[in-house]
């Protein structure tokens, strides 16, 4: 596996979010499902985005994608891509901008495609979109070969979804999602929806089309196991917010953040997979989170300062970054854990 | 297409004469059940408001010879339904001896003019209003104002149709009262005979679009919102596809599909309520004389009346059955 050789946090950064937020409104108050995140992605690289379910991360996607449908809405923050933000864009330049720039592989590709057009149409039109009207024949043999790099016959070029597998329905995301050579890929894994196996191949076929084209990509899942083999850095998400970010070897050998711990424990080895232990879930109301740290209720750690102070992310080793207040610098009662 | 197979065509051609079968045995079986038979059931019933009938059981021995009446049930039967094979329903009682067929023939083509324009015209103004309702693109005040328009819905097509001839017939008289098209005006293909039938057709298309279009636009509007949520509707924006693109590409071809499902399933009280508006606007159609055949106890006429709506539906039912595979690919017969 080829990690990429960019992770120099010098350079400046394809992708850089911050203090991202997007609330969904509720007749009880708004949900706080992504409420301040902070994310970089370099030139070529894998950032794995985990967190158990709930916490936000199709959320954080989306908002990064400015696709965010009602009842939720961005609140604040910027997106900046290629140094502009997203967010300062009109409607029509962001949408100039997607797919050509930042493409997405869906969560549920078992339902992305649309069911009344057959997958050569449904390419077809993404490119003409943002290319113009072009020759048949010359778009025939693109799609064709967008079809073969991602390991589908062609005889697929001609059917409906509904004619494909689960499997065959991500590789079509995939080709889609590479059609116009985007410098960045958010690709939403759809864990639930596809059998491991399945789920392993796709995950083989994103990680070869990444290393022949060079995109960066953020993928985000639940598999622990899975993310370590496939990404350089991973961001740690707990709800709505990123607790920790770490180069993979970094995050698994020496997690900080509490919560970062407990998920590294969950995974009995770098070789066997499984899906985040989602049993004990986000234990506050996402629409009021206490003040202070949002792992507070769940933490084995807690102290004081946890329950009036919301910790910032910082710098806690090479390349790794924690948001808890064990980390912080000389401090009253915290001090240095581990 | 190749989406066919003789098995789905047969299937689909064995329910629709199914239905017609069926619908011709009640037809024939209803007369039959009520106390006596038809005619002496007229008779009395002539003779219970008209006072008395002379020789009344001469005219009923008589009428019962001519019609077979005295032949067994299923002698009867097999010979009704060949005479429905061959489109022969008998004579009119009230206008003996014109064959009901030929009174029929001159209504049937005002009604499935009529019938053809005003509801296909409700089917797409319902469903673009629908559609454009949950557009994100559409102004605020074009949204605001459609629920409006929706009161129509709430009332029975009788109403409308009352309130329509009232309004712009009676007190602007923008449009004839009744009739499809002047008293006396020679039936030609001519512009003036056209425009006129247009006109005259004006206010019963109209109650029919108005008390439907509603209909197609909650429904259209319903099924917007429940393709909008779906992720390839989402994935469709992530394209950076265009807005109008993604509107008629993605969403309402999507949404339409339930929407042809209805349409096929709601046919038929379709035509009994237009069969109802024709009849409000005099209109020489199928409604008027059905009624006419009601308070004429013109038996022949409601049971050909009756027979030919059915056939018609059914036919119309039939072929949205056949062409559904060509607009839903997921539905597909070949394996059938
Ligand atoms: N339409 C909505 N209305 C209200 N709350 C919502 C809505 N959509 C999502 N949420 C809430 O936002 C939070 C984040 O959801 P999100 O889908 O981003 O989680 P996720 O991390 O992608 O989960 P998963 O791993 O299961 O895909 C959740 O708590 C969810 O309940
Ligand atoms: S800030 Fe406090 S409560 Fe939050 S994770 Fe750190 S130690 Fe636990
Ligand atoms: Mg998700």
């Amino acid at each position: 596996m080829s990690h990429s050789t960019s992770m120099t946090e010098a350079n400046a950064p394809v992708l850089r979010v911050r203090d991202l937020r997007v609330y969904y409104e509720t007749p009880k108050g708004d949900v706080l499902a992504v409420d301040g995140v902070d994310l970089d992605l370099f030139e070529g690289e894998a950032l794995g985005l985990v967190g158990e379910s709930g916490c936000g991360k199709s959320t954080a996607a989306m908002g990064i994608l400015q696709l965010v449908n009602p009842p939720g809405r961005i609140v604040g923050g910027s997106v900046e891509l290629g140094g502009r933000d997203l967010l300062k864009l009109s409607e029509e330049e962001v949408r100039q901008i997607r797919w050509t720039r930042l493409a997405l592989i869906p969560q549920g590709a078992m339902n992305s495609l649309n069911p009344t057009m057959r997958v050569a149409s449904q390419i077809e039109d993404v490119i003409v979109a943002h290319e113009g009207a072009q020759r048949k024949e010359a778009l025939r043999l693109r799609i064709l070969e967008l079809l073969r790099r991602v390991g589908l016959p062609e005889r697929v070029y001609d059917l409906y979804p509904h004619e494909l597998s689960g499997g065959m329905k991500q590789r079509v995301c995939i080709a889609m999602a590479i059609a116009l050579n985007p410098r960045v890929i958010i690709a939403d894994e759809s864990t639930s929806a596809l059998d491991v196996v399945v789920q392993r191949v796709v995950a083989q076929t994103i990680q070869r089309v990444r290393h022949d084209l060079g995109m960066a990509m953020i993928m985000i899942g639940h598999d622990m196991g899975l993310m370590a083999q496939m990404v350089d850095r991973i961001a740690v998400m707990y709800a709505g917010k990123v607790v920790e970010v770490a180069p993979v070897r970094a995050l698994f050998a020496t997690p900080r953040h509490p919560y970062a711990q407990l998920l590294i424990d969950s995974v009995p080895t770098l070789r066997e997979r499984k899906p985040l232990r989602s049993s004990e879930g986000i234990t506050h109301d996402p629409r009021n989170p206490p003040p202070g740290c949002i792992f507070q209720l769940r933490c084995p750690h807690v102290m004081d300062v946890c329950r009036s102070a919301a910790p910032q992310l910082k710098r806690v080793g090479p390349g790794q970054w924690a948001a808890c207040h064990l980390y912080a610098e000389p401090a009253e009662e915290g001090g240095r854990h581990e | 297409m190749g989406r066919y197979s003789i098995g789905f065509i047969a299937q689909r051609l064995g329910i629709f004469l199914l239905t017609i079968w069926i619908a011709a045995s009640v037809i024939w079986l209803i007369p039959r059940l009520a106390p006596g038979d038809p005619i002496s059931a007229m008779i009395m019933r002539m003779s219970s408001s008209g006072g008395r009938v002379e020789n009344a059981d001469k005219i009923i021995a008589g009428w019962k010879e001519r019609f077979g009446l005295n032949d067994p049930l299923p002698v009867q039967y097999v010979r009704y339904m060949g005479n429905l094979l061959r489109f022969d329903f008998g004579y009119s009682l009230a206008h003996f001896p014109t064959p009901v067929a030929d009174i029929i023939g001159l209504a049937l083509p005002w009604t499935l003019g009529l019938l053809l324009v005003a509801v296909t015209l409700a089917f797409f103004i319902g469903n673009f209003l629908g559609a454009i309702m949950v557009w994100g693109k559409t102004p605020g005040l074009i949204r605001a104002v459609i629920p409006m328009f929706m009161i129509f819905t709430s009332i029975p097509s009788i109403l409308a149709a009352i309130f329509l001839i009232y309004v712009f017939a009676f007190l602007l008289e923008w449009f004839p009262l009744a009739g499809s098209y002047p008293l006396g005006m020679k039936v030609e293909l001519s512009w003036r005979f056209i425009s006129a039938v247009i006109w005259h057709a004006t206010l019963p298309a109209l109650s029919v679009v108005l008390v439907n279009f509603g209909y197609w636009t909650l429904g259209m509007r319903g099924m917007m919102i429940t393709v909008e949520g779906e992720d390839y509707i989402q994935l469709a924006r992530a394209k950076g596809l265009k807005p109008f693109y993604v509107l008629y590409r993605y969403l309402v071809r999507n949404a339409i599909l339930p929407q042809i499902t209805a349409f096929a399933i709601t046919l038929g009280s379709l035509v009994s309520g237009q069969v109802l508006v024709e009849y409000i606007f005099g209109y020489q159609g199928m409604g008027n004389i059905i009624f006419a055949a009601i308070t004429s106890q013109d038996f022949p006429v409601i049971q050909g009346a009756s027979f030919m709506l059915i056939v018609i539906t059914a036919l119309a039912v039939l072929i949205m059955d056949l062409t559904y595979p060509l607009i839903d690919p997921r539905i597909s017969y070949e394996r059938n």
